[in-house]
């Protein structure tokens, strides 16, 4: 089947099976920031943001998308790099499997919320799992980004 | 010793930024997208015979390319433990076989062109099975009459105590002084069981596995996977072919905790190529992943811990039944570290130890490697024997510890007489009890809302590579310009060793971190590396790397020496270059690099190889305060405070990160995390909606620091921080229920049911 959406700002025409999921549909457009870790919504890895709202990719029909605008990581480098590098200042990227679907998150809470409080974001990223980092490293680089932010404004 | 400039710095890991903004670097980012799919059917049955397997119609499937049963497979066994040969594990693998010993063991292979075609295929193999009893509990295994491994062409290649015919994958006692004599003399003596049961790594990226024919016709294997070298073997075992035909090489890897140890997708796409000499790739499932992979092995620790009415410990008696599951892979190992790593913590006063184990076969999930390898299992019981201690004898359980814990220069009977050079588990205990607030947490506070908040405190001991055995190379090289090249065996899974590697270089090398281009690990291209496992690679690599620093600047120095026209004693190495020390003259790295690529003969790459005889344990200290709901069992963690003795932390983030890692890992163990079966042998937790692993929102907030010891076999004094973080959560948690509910759990997880039961059960 015919799909059309828009991809990081560009405009793609693609054939699809009606059962085809998103995720698999990104990673096929060359999106491979979008991982794979469950097979039942758990996991949090494969967000993206689709007009700006994060979806889990793995539960959505990549017909689903039509007419919609999805956003990747690739399509959002530099909204990213700008935090994202507080959390490599604290080592928290670790394996970074989980890193994508979690920055994804990160980039979608601080558009809504952008001086949210540390109960707020671990709130808002609950469903992002992460096996290696205990997670608190992750916050502390989001506090500090924050905290930098606050400083230079 | 000078100060260090790179070394204890927290730097960035060099991957960091390619990590946090999703660049294609695993395997399935990196691979051909057009390789075949190579998908396995798996056994509905825990027991059974393949009486008939017909695959014609499957084969027909348009984009099927081949479908394989345990007819087309060679006939030798082999282990998939990644493990230096001869393996202490059994071989008793065949990549496929006719009797199947778990549900979700390999029935068939098949390789297709795309997914679908591949999962069609699998619905249209026709297999009649007989179906056999299975032995589902391990009490009943040894010396059963349902054998797991009847096969005559089963093997154990070392003397690990193992019978095939008894379902005994290995057994062994050992002891020091006459431990039920001293036993009889205890005023107290604590006899329970403690049960850990298996529970899974679940790192992030599932096993996976990519496989191509080279221009060379030899196989070429990108894996996630911590240990290439064990990868290149195992493989030739299985496929029955030479190793110079194997190549393996790893990318960035999701997350390994052990998981990644054992050689668990590689065989079936290495097998498909093989075969048909067609690029494939293996993706596990998730469900693959939790059913058919190598979790940590189900462990029943039967502890006996004597002491006197004043609180010395004067006796520990532990026998370890632990079930591997259906294959041996890592089973006569891990179970050792269930004694040797917990009893030698109590090495100040003990006048006797015995420890005992049988691992045994039985048909459930084959185990593995798992961080904390037994460790973890043995001092969830001993921890929790010495607090039951301490509640009996009205006794601090800080001050029981203090009394009794293992201290510098100590030799440990337990933990094969090796000496504690390097020991701060006293400093450990008093920071974090003062961190915690021991004194003003320890009492029990009913917070008049139904809730009640306790604390619970655990030690724990680990090792830094296996003594005597793991091996440990680095290369260092001077290129172009000046810049270095460190090539390693050792697999950075995300923990960052290339990047604590290089720190250890520029610190030997007096140069920055970014001047240390980072390589591996590759099994053509890598100075050999056992893997990273055990806890091995700062303290065994790392000291590869040093040795290596150390000759290569003595070349540079006699390169130098040449072209400053004095002899080599006569010059220094600066960091940036050489200078003669009579001032009369100096050149530069560059120009030292330049001279090497014209007219030289002394090396500019020089390798090391690296391996102690010795394993020196990290210590540590945790404490928690949870609170208990009274109401519906719930138990919520508030506070975790850690303090670790890794020697000299390399990089301090880093080692932070591994600490609070492990602890939360180890929370999910001590309070979701477990596996079990229905009565057919069925595994229940086959998703991570099941298999519930602590999110940001289950952990409460943590605090970690260190006291630092000096290992003086490590490299700049470290000793090892991987694996020792997942052990103190289980016994510290079991603590603080009991203390808030006056039930001691010996069984993990300890979920909200059986804290309710536990309860009411009380009355």
């Amino acid at each position: 089947m015919e799909l059309k959406l828009t991809l990081n700002g560009r405009a793609v025409a693609a054939s699809v099976e009606a059962d085809t999921l998103l995720i698999d549909f990104l990673r096929a457009q060359g999106c491979l920031s979008v991982k794979r870790g469950c097979e039942t919504a758990n996991c949090g890895l494969c967000t993206v943001l689709m007009d700006g709202t994060p979806v889990l990719s793995c539960s959505v029909l990549a017909l689903r998308a039509a007419g919609h605008h999805i956003q990747t990581l690739e399509g959002l480098q530099e909204e990213a790099a700008d935090f994202a590098a507080f959390i490599a200042d604290q080592g928290a990227e670790q394996c970074g499997f989980c890193n994508p679907g979690f920055v994804m998150n990160t980039v979608a809470l601080l558009r809504e919320n952008p001086d949210p409080t540390d109960d707020e974001i671990r709130a808002y990223l609950a469903g992002n799992l992460c096996r290696c980092s205990g997670y608190e490293g992750q916050l502390r680089g989001i506090r500090a980004y924050l905290d930098h932010k606050k400083g230079r404004g | 010793m000078d100060k260090l400039k790179t070394v204890g710095q927290p730097v960035r890991k060099k991957d960091a930024m390619a990590l946090l903004l999703g660049k294609p670097v695993y395997m399935d980012d990196i691979v051909p997208q057009n390789c075949l799919v190579v998908k396995v059917l798996r056994s509905p049955h825990a027991h059974a015979l393949i009486e008939e397997i017909n695959t014609d119609v499957a084969q027909k499937v348009p984009g099927v390319v081949a479908v394989y049963t345990y007819k087309d497979v060679p006939q030798k066994r082999f282990t998939m433990a990644g493990q230096t040969y001869p393996e202490p594990s059994p071989y008793d693998r065949l990549i496929l076989d006719q009797r199947l010993r778990f549900v979700g063991d390999a029935v068939a292979i098949v390789a297709a062109e795309d997914e679908a075609a591949a999962d069609k295929a699998l619905k249209l193999i026709k297999v009649k099975y007989q179906v056999l009893e299975a032995v589902l509990d391990p009490h009943e295994a040894l010396d059963g009459p349902i054998l797991v491994h009847p096969e005559d062409n089963w093997r154990s290649l070392c003397p690990v105590g193992a019978d095939n015919k008894r379902n005994l994958c290995a057994s062994e006692v050992c002891s020091d002084g006459d431990v039920e004599d001293v036993l009889s003399h205890c005023d107290y003596v604590i006899d329970h069981i403690y049960h850990t049961p298996a529970c899974n790594q679940a790192m992030m990226e599932t096993f996976r596995t990519y496989t191509e024919m080279d221009p060379y016709g030899r196989l070429h294997v990108i894996s996630s996977t911590q240990i290439v070298f064990h990868v290149r073997r195992i493989l030739a075992n299985a496929l029955d072919i030479p190793k110079s035909k194997i190549h393996v090489e790893k990318p960035r890897i999701g997350g390994g905790f052990g998981a990644k140890q054992t050689v668990v997708a590689e065989i079936y796409p290495a097998f498909v190529t093989w075969k048909t000499g067609r690029a494939a790739k293996m993706i596990y499932t998730r469900e693959e992943s939790l059913i058919a992979s190598s979790p940590r092995h189900d462990m029943e620790v039967h502890v006996r811990l004597g002491a006197s009415k004043d609180g010395t410990i004067r006796a520990i008696d532990v026998y370890t039944l632990s079930n591997t599951g259906a294959y041996g892979e890592h089973g006569p190992t891990t179970v050792g570290l269930s004694g040797h790593k917990s009893i030698p913590l109590y090495t100040g006063n003990l006048e006797a130890f015995r420890f005992a184990y049988d691992v045994v076969y039985t048909n459930r999930q084959s185990a593995g490697a798992y961080r904390g390898y037994g460790a973890t299992q043995g001092i969830f019981a001993v921890e929790s024997a010495v607090n039951e201690l301490a509640d009996k004898l009205g006794l601090d359980p800080v001050a029981i510890r203090e009394k009794n814990m293992v201290r510098e220069g100590q030799v440990m009977p337990a933990y094969y007489n090796e000496k504690t050079n390097a020991c701060a588990l006293d400093r450990c205990m008093s920071r974090c009890a003062q961190l915690f607030g021991w004194k003003e947490k320890f009492p029990v506070r009913d917070m008049g809302n139904g809730k009640v908040r306790a604390a619970g405190v655990a030690m724990a001991m680990q090792g830094s590579g296996i003594s005597g055995v793991d091996v440990g190379s680095a290369t260092i090289k001077l290129s172009d310009e000046g810049f270095y090249n460190l090539s390693i065996g050792a697999a950075d899974m995300g923990t960052g060793c290339d990047t604590i590697l290089a720190q250890m270089a520029a610190e030997c090398l007096d140069c920055p971190v970014d001047n240390i281009a980072v390589f591996g690990a590759d099994s053509d291209a890598s100075p050999y590396d056992s893997g990273s496992y055990a806890s091995s690679t700062t303290y065994v690599t790392g000291k590869a790397v040093e040795r290596a620093c150390q000759q290569l600047k003595e070349n540079l120095c006699a390169i130098a020496a040449q072209m400053l026209e004095c002899k080599p004693e006569d010059v220094e190495f600066t960091g940036q270059g050489v200078r003669r020390l009579d001032g009369g003259g100096e050149v530069s790295l560059m120009d030292i690099a330049t001279k090497s690529m014209c007219g030289n003969e002394i090396p500019v790459q020089v390798t090391y190889t690296h391996s102690s005889p010795v394993s020196p344990p990290p210590f540590m200290v945790g404490m928690v305060e949870l609170e208990v709901d009274k109401e519906t069992g719930g138990v919520e963690v508030l506070n975790y405070v850690a303090v670790v003795d890794c020697g000299t932390p390399i990089n301090p983030n880093l080692a932070r990160v591994q600490t609070e890692g492990g602890i939360v890992q180890g929370i999910g163990m001590a309070l979701f995390e477990g596996i079990t079966y229905d009565e057919k042998g069925n595994l229940l937790e086959n998703s991570l909606m099941q298999y519930k692993i602590p999110t940001r929102l289950d952990m409460g907030h943590l605090r970690v620091e260190f006291e630092s010891s000096y290992e003086p076999t490590g490299p700049f004094g470290a000793k090892s921080i991987g694996e020792i973080v997942i052990n103190t959560p289980s016994p510290a948690i079991a603590h603080a229920i009991f203390r808030a509910t006056g039930v001691w759990h010996r069984e993990l997880p300890i979920t909200p049911e059986k804290v309710l039961m536990g309860m009411k059960a009380k009355g």
